[in-house]
C-alpha cells in the first residue's frame, strides 16, 4: 500500500517541516529566556547582599547599587572593570563571566592541559552606605551543580549574607540548601582566621557546636543532606580561595 | 452528512469521562507512574506538569488523527515519536520563556513527558484509528485523567510534607509550637506511591467491578 519510496519522503519531509517549527519557536523564545536567566543572576547577586527584589526590576535595582563591577586574575590584579554601565578596563564585562568556564580553566591550567588562566568577577555593591563584595561560587553537590553568591562586608574578610541553589538535590534534604535557615547561618562567619589564613567556612556534619572547628569558620550541616553539605564546603573553598591574593593586596 | 452526531453526544462525552474514573490511566492503566512520582512534591509543578501533558497530549491527538490515512504502518511509531518529541521541546520552550520558576522546577520532567508511555498509548491505541474531534476528546480527558490523580497526590504530599498548599502555610503556627512536624518523607518518592497505591485502593472499594480477578 504503501510505496518505498513514499516512505521515504514522508518522512523527509516531515524532519524539514519540524525542524523549522522547532528552530523557529526557539529564535523567537530565546530573548524571554536569555531575560530569565539574566535577571536570575541578578536577584541571586542581590538576595546575597540582603536586597530583596521581584524578578521584573532586578535590574533596575541592581544598576542602582552596584557601584562596580571588577575581574581579578589568579595574581589578584584586576584585568577589567565596568563602571557607571560602560567598559573602563579590559574587554569582557565581569557580570558576563562565565563561572563554570572558569572553573573548568583552572582545573585544565592545573592539570598542565591549558595556558590560558581563569578570571574571578567581584561585584561591588553599595545599599545604604554599607559597601558589600559579592563573589559567585559553584561546584557539585550529590546529584548535579550547586552555585550561589556570597556577599562580604567592606573588609572582605565576614561574610553579609549567602545565598545558593541547586539544579537537582534531594528535596527535603540536600535542596534545603536554598531555604533561609541554611543561608542564615553564613552570616558573620568569617573566612580568615586570627593570624590572616584562610580558613573558608567549612559546612560541619554533626554540628559545629560538636566539632574543633570555631565557630566562626563553621556552620552546622544539614541532616540526611551530607554530600550536598560536603559539596557546599568544598565550593566555598575552592572558589574563594581563588580571591585570596585579590583580598591579601587591597585589605 | 445528513446523520450527523452533536459534538458533545453521549459517546463523545464517555471520551472525556471514563479517563477520570474507570478507564483512568494512573490508577487503572497504572502507566506514567514515574512522572507523577516526581512532579508531586509540590502542587504549583503537578498542576503546570498536567497543562502541559494536556497540551502535549491534545494537539498531538488530533495531529495523529489528521495524518491517520497518510502515515505508513512500517513508520508510525517513528511518525509519533517525532510529534511528541516536537510538542514537548515547544512546550519545554514556553514554559522556560513565561513560567522560568516552574519549569525550573520540573526541569528534566519536562522532557520526559515523552516517555510517559499515555501519550503513545492514545496515539497507538485511539488516533490512529478515529477522526480528529473524538481524539481531541480522547487526549483531553486521558490528560485529565492524569492530571486529576497528580493534582490529589500532589495535594496531600505538600499538605503534609511541606504544611502547604500552593505555597501558602495552612498548618497554623501553633501546631508547630505544640510539637507537631511536616512529614520528611511525605516530600521523598515512595510516599508518592504509597499516595498512589491508596487512591487505588479507594477507588476500587467503591467501585467493585474495577477489582481483577485472579
Amino acid at each position: 500500500m504503501f510505496t518505498n519510496r513514499y516512505i521515504f519522503t514522508y518522512a523527509s519531509i516531515m524532519v524539514i517541516v519540524v525542524a523549522a517549527i522547532l528552530s523557529s519557536a526557539a529564535m523567537v523564545l530565546k530573548p524571554f529566556q536569555l531575560a530569565n536567566i539574566k535577571a536570575e543572576k541578578i536577584q541571586g547577586i542581590l538576595a546575597s547582599a540582603n536586597i530583596a527584589t521581584e524578578r521584573d526590576g532586578a535590574e533596575e535595582i541592581y544598576n542602582q547599587k552596584i557601584i562596580e563591577e571588577i575581574a581579578i586574575d589568579a595574581d589578584g590584579n584586576v584585568i577589567s572593570q565596568y563602571k557607571d554601565g560602560q567598559l573602563t578596563k579590559g574587554d569582557i564585562r565581569p557580570f558576563d563571566i562565565k563561572l563554570k568556564e572558569q572553573i573548568d580553566l583552572k582545573e585544565d591550567l592545573e592539570a598542565g592541559k591549558s595556558t590560558e588562566s581563569p578570571v574571578w568577577p567581584i561585584f561591588v555593591i553599595q545599599n545604604n552606605s554599607t559597601t558589600s563584595y559579592v563573589v559567585p561560587v559553584r561546584g557539585m553537590g550529590l546529584w548535579g551543580p550547586v552555585w550561589g553568591n556570597i556577599a562580604f562586608e567592606s573588609d572582605f574578610n565576614t561574610i553579609a549574607g549567602a545565598t545558593f541553589d541547586h539544579k537537582g538535590e534531594t528535596p527535603g534534604l540536600g535542596a534545603e540548601i536554598n531555604t533561609d535557615w541554611f543561608e542564615t547561618e553564613f552570616k558573620g562567619k568569617t573566612i580568615f582566621d586570627d593570624n590572616g589564613n584562610f580558613v573558608s567556612v567549612k559546612v560541619v556534619k554533626g554540628g559545629v557546636a560538636n566539632s574543633s572547628i570555631p565557630v566562626s569558620h563553621g556552620v552546622d550541616a544539614i541532616s540526611g543532606g551530607t554530600i550536598t553539605s560536603d559539596g557546599v564546603s568544598l565550593m566555598l573553598e575552592d572558589c574563594l580561595e581563588n580571591y585570596v591574593p585579590y583580598i591579601k593586596k587591597n585589605k | 452528512m445528513s446523520n450527523r452526531e452533536p459534538l458533545f453526544s453521549a459517546k463523545n462525552r464517555k471520551l472525556l469521562t471514563t479517563p477520570l474514573s474507570k478507564e483512568n490511566p494512573i490508577t487503572i492503566q497504572v502507566l506514567g507512574i514515574c512522572s507523577a512520582l516526581a512532579v508531586t512534591v509540590k502542587l504549583e509543578p503537578a498542576f503546570v506538569m498536567a497543562l502541559s501533558v494536556t497540551a502535549v497530549m491534545a494537539i498531538g491527538n488530533v495531529m495523529i488523527s489528521l495524518l491517520r490515512k497518510t502515515i505508513a504502518p512500517r513508520i508510525r511509531i517513528i511518525v509519533q515519536l517525532v510529534v511528541i518529541a516536537s510538542l514537548v521541546i515547544l512546550v519545554d520552550q514556553v514554559l522556560k520563556a513565561f513560567v522560568y520558576d516552574v519549569s525550573k522546577q520540573l526541569s528534566v520532567f519536562v522532557g520526559l513527558i515523552i516517555t510517559n508511555c499515555i501519550i503513545m498509548g492514545r496515539f497507538e491505541a485511539f488516533a490512529m484509528s478515529n477522526k480528529t474531534w473524538p481524539s481531541f476528546l480522547d487526549g483531553v480527558g486521558n490528560a485529565a485523567g492524569y492530571g486529576l490523580i497528580l493534582i490529589i497526590v500532589a495535594f496531600f504530599r505538600e499538605l503534609f510534607g511541606s504544611g502547604t498548599v500552593w505555597g501558602y502555610q495552612v498548618v497554623p503556627d501553633a501546631f508547630y509550637e505544640l510539637g507537631y512536624k511536616d512529614n520528611g518523607l511525605m516530600i521523598l518518592p515512595p510516599m508518592a506511591l504509597i499516595t498512589v497505591g491508596i487512591i487505588i485502593w479507594v477507588q476500587r472499594s467503591r467501585d467493585k467491578e474495577l477489582i481483577e480477578e485472579n
